[in-house]
């Protein structure tokens, strides 16, 4: 029922635009505004799109101990991690699988912000508390902070009108910007292979900020669904869906994640959870990993479809799936045996009983266009 | 125009002049879709009332459309296949699906008619 549902600072605000609200890992989120999943996704990839996040945990670590006690939960390098740049983590567990994964940013004096997903983030604090909760201060910024993010290429303009530095930085970059006349971050980043902003704002400010930014002539607001096809096209990983605790990175096509001195022949080889297995399997491959999949014709191939090859014998199930708006095209990414994971293999995914035809393809599905400076 | 019929599975069918009855979904269904990206028509061929003809694949999810009455499918809207946005973009119109020729050409009547149909609608915004 709505009513034990959560409510971002931005509730009202998507109400009066018209949003479609759907349930979204607790929260009454918007899935789509009037002008529709297909536009709005266009609408990023063209222009500029307005994301409310604010569902997503936002957490910071405090103490001159933070970043190496981070160092023990997840395989990237935290404690070389610059200040004012932030890198992408997984949380893994003793098997090697993903609990969650995270944005990790350096804030400087010690600080770290974190930004988990909305579905793990109580788990996730738990999950600090129990293992780094004597090394350093933990503090959940659920309800005081939300999140936006702006994307597409018109993004930089629109917010350099609120504050030209932002102009200056790069992909990845953090900086403590003044919006609103209020201490916002602002990373260069986000999940839909455009270049953007996501922004932690003080809640209280987030639906003037919002206001602010959707009354520059280039800024529509995105719901959930567009959210989705962007960051499949960009070949992203939703975790739940092409991830999960059963999943570990290197199944995840995610080894690029683990930094070069937490691998095992790093500087800071190994200490986190998992850490044997993953080795293992980097060293032994495994059985069987992420691809992206190109459907050979229209009809949309879902999360759960089975992947067979020209024999019928199932070789995989796909994760994610459906419509690529800026492709103009089918577009879906699956777990298949690694005998079948080379480019352009030929598969089919049975949908209702029929197959259709897929080809292993290249990740991203549209080209990434991260300001890399 | 002939008087539209409707089904509770929100599709609409349309007497045409020559006795054959033409079907799509209602611009209710397509609003509750969304943009609609692909759609799977059914083949020219004999179908029982209730079978699952054709699919309409959403940026959300696939959906079932079914034979409102036992007939035989003899045109199919292929400019769908190029043009899907017509579903939503003019429902009772270009976005039509197909044309069947009813075994029993009274049953069409038997169907929910406008007035009904709303009230269906109503209820269900009411539910």
């Amino acid at each position: 029922m709505s009513e034990t549902l959560h409510k971002t600072p931005l509730h009202a605000l998507h109400l009066e635009l018209g949003a479609r609200m759907v349930p979204f890992a607790g929260y009454d989120m918007p899935v789509q505004y009037p002008l529709g999943v297909l536009k709005e996704h266009l609408h990023t990839r063209e222009q500029a799109g307005l994301f409310d996040v604010s569902h997503m945990g936002q957490i910071r670590l405090a103490g001159n101990d933070a970043a190496r006690a981070l160092e023990s939960l997840v395989p990237v390098d935290i404690v070389d991690l610059p200040v004012g740049l932030q890198r992408y983590a997984m949380f893994t567990n003793e098997q090697g699988g993903i609990l969650d994964d995270l944005m990790v940013a350096n804030l400087g004096n010690d600080e770290l912000l974190l930004v988990v997903n909305a579905a793990c983030k109580e788990q996730d604090l738990a999950h600090l508390r129990t293992h780094i909760g004597n090394r350093c201060e933990i503090t959940p910024l659920f309800e005081e902070r939300a999140l936006l993010a702006l994307q597409g290429p018109a993004a930089v303009t629109v917010l350099a009108r609120l504050a030209p530095q932002v102009a200056d930085m790069t992909f990845m970059q953090l900086r403590t910007v003044e919006l609103m006349g209020t201490d916002c971050y602002v990373s260069r980043s986000g999940y839909t292979g455009e270049d953007g902003y996501e922004i932690s704002v003080p809640a209280n400010v987030a639906e003037s900020l919002a206001r602010c930014l959707l009354a520059e002539p280039e800024v529509q607001p995105i719901g959930l669904g567009a959210r989705d096809s962007l960051r499949l096209e960009a070949g992203l990983c939703l975790y739940g869906h092409d991830m999960d605790q059963q999943t570990t990175p290197v199944q995840a096509s995610l080894l690029w994640a683990i930094s070069k001195v937490r691998r095992a022949d790093g500087a800071r080889a190994g200490g986190f959870p998992g850490a044997e297995t993953i080795f293992a399997q980097q060293r032994d491959g495994v059985a069987r990993k992420r691809v992206g999949l190109s459907p050979q014709e229209r009809t949309p191939v879902r999360e759960g479809a089975e992947i067979v090859d020209d024999h019928g014998q199932a070789v995989g199930i796909v994760c994610s799936g459906g419509f690529g708006p800026t492709c103009g095209a089918p577009v879906a990414m699956g777990y298949v045996d690694v005998e079948h994971a080379a480019l352009d293999t030929p598969l089919f995914a049975l949908v209702r009983g029929r197959r259709v035809a897929l080809k292993v393809s290249k990740l991203p599905f549209t080209p990434p266009r991260y300001h890399r400076g | 125009m002939s008087e539209l019929r409707f089904t509770e599975d929100h599709e609409w069918l349309r007497v045409e002049a020559d006795g054959s009855v033409t079907v799509g979904i209602t611009a209710y269904a397509q609003d509750a879709l969304g943009d609609v990206v692909f759609v799977q028509l059914p083949e020219l061929q004999h179908y029982e009332k209730g079978a699952e003809v054709s699919t309409v694949e959403s940026v959300k999810a696939a959906s079932g459309v079914y034979m409102p009455l036992t007939g035989e499918v003899v045109e199919v809207n292929e400019q769908l296949d190029a043009n899907p946005e017509q579903v939503n973009e003019d429902p009772l119109g270009q976005g039509w699906f197909f044309r069947f020729v009813p075994d029993d050409a009274d049953a069409v009547t038997a169907l929910l008619d406008q007035d009904a149909y709303d009230r269906l609608l109503n209820a269900n915004a009411d539910a």
